[in-house]
């Protein structure tokens, strides 16, 4: 940590705040917001910008100390590719349970035993 | 999966896989030695075969300045929109007024269709819910929408058709 | 100005943790709940990765790798079991 370029310091220190308070916005949405749909907002986002931001500033902090900074790359590709289907699965496990939602059931899928758990 | 008939089995049907799994490799290891590159090799070689059932065939893109100019147009709305989200969280006077937003689907390629779903998850408020294939229509949880109709439009054409482009 | 930056960030996640876990402990279904873990794992590798920059060593990296790895399977275990009422068929 001592003989970074100022530049790459303040570049790194940026990137941390930014991605550190993305997650916290995403840890306040998901203890504010008043049901299970509307929460599931906050960890897409906590990961996209939040943990993005963290990982992209391990990244030039890996370069600038003169390494790959590969299983950084690879955790962000992980974590943007796996986010997306994890939230799926969830949504369908809380339409299957019948979570109430505030923007009310889904249209299509009013009467008991519809699409979201079927077998295949 | 019926798939394995209609396309057989042969060696580097995945070229593009192929190519990331030994780079994934070689970086994981940092370093290019000899047994490296011969591990790399024979998981490149051997890990898309083994999977071929699930992964279906080849997909051929037929743009790729499309691809390189979509990937801009996702990532930049990615930083728009979870800056919008990080305002409606935060101010404790708003209330946001979510909806269900269904999108009929135009594009019918299996991958296209899973990759829109991706991005509609990964652009913070919206979430996409049900992938309904039998009936092309995805289902997708708006955090802050007052009118469905025109975001499922503009999801059409914002994501839709570049990746109709890419991939059809 | 980056050891301040890395203190704040870490403030930052751990507060962001504790939300989860109150929405954990709070419910009220059982999905919240399984959403707050989600979360809850996705906050660790931030975690993790910080305090790989501040201890300077690679290891680290490999194992927010891990608990990356790990997390996404656990979800995915878990959000099965709640939909089919078993993990394999």
């Amino acid at each position: 940590m001592d003989t970074l370029h100022p530049l790459v310091d303040a570049l790194i220190s940026l990137m941390l705040i930014i991605g550190a308070l993305f997650t916290l916005v995403g840890g306040i949405g998901l203890a504010r917001f008043g049901d299970f749909f509307m929460r599931l907002h906050a960890p897409t986002k906590a990961t996209t910008l939040g943990v993005g931001g963290v990982l992209i500033a391990a990244m030039v902090y890996s370069w600038a100390s003169g390494r790959f900074g590969v299983p950084e790359l690879l955790i962000t590709l992980f974590l943007f590719i796996t986010a997306p289907v994890s939230a799926n699965l969830m949504a369908k496990a809380a339409l299957h349970l019948k979570v109430q939602s505030k923007a009310g059931r889904p249209a299509g899928m009013n009467d008991g035993a519809a699409a979201p758990g079927k077998q295949g | 999966m019926a798939t394995e008939t209609s396309h057989p089995k042969r060696w580097l049907a995945h070229p593009f896989m192929s190519a990331i799994i030994a780079a994934s490799w070689l970086l994981l290891q940092q370093s290019f030695a000899v047994p490296q590159l011969i591990t790399a090799t024979v998981l490149a070689l051997l890990l898309p075969r083994v999977l071929a059932g699930f992964l279906g065939p080849q997909v051929k893109v037929s743009s790729w300045a499309t691809v390189v100019r979509f990937t801009g147009i996702v990532l930049w709305d990615i930083v728009v929109s979870n800056i919008t989200v990080a305002k409606i969280v935060l101010n404790p006077m708003r209330e946001p007024r979510p909806a269900w937003v269904p999108v009929p689907l135009d594009i019918r390629h299996p991958n296209g269709i899973a990759l829109l779903a991706t991005i509609i998850t990964t652009t913070p408020g919206t979430v996409s819910c049900v992938i309904d294939e039998a009936r092309h229509e995805i289902l997708v949880h708006a955090l802050d929408c007052s009118d469905p109709a025109a975001m499922a439009q503009d999801i059409k054409n914002r994501y839709e058709r570049p990746l109709r482009e890419i991939f059809e | 100005m980056m050891p301040l930056a890395l203190d704040i960030a870490v403030a930052a996640v751990a507060l962001a943790m504790l939300l989860c876990a109150f929405r954990l402990f709070r419910g009220p279904e059982v999905t919240d709940r399984l959403l707050a873990l989600d979360t809850l794992y996705i906050n660790v590798v931030a975690l993790v990765v910080l305090l790989g920059i501040r201890q300077q060593t690679e290891l680290l990296f490999e194992a927010a790798l891990i608990v990356a790895m790990l997390g996404f399977v656990s979800t995915v275990a878990l959000a099965r079991y709640l939909t089919r009422g078993d993990v394999i068929e």
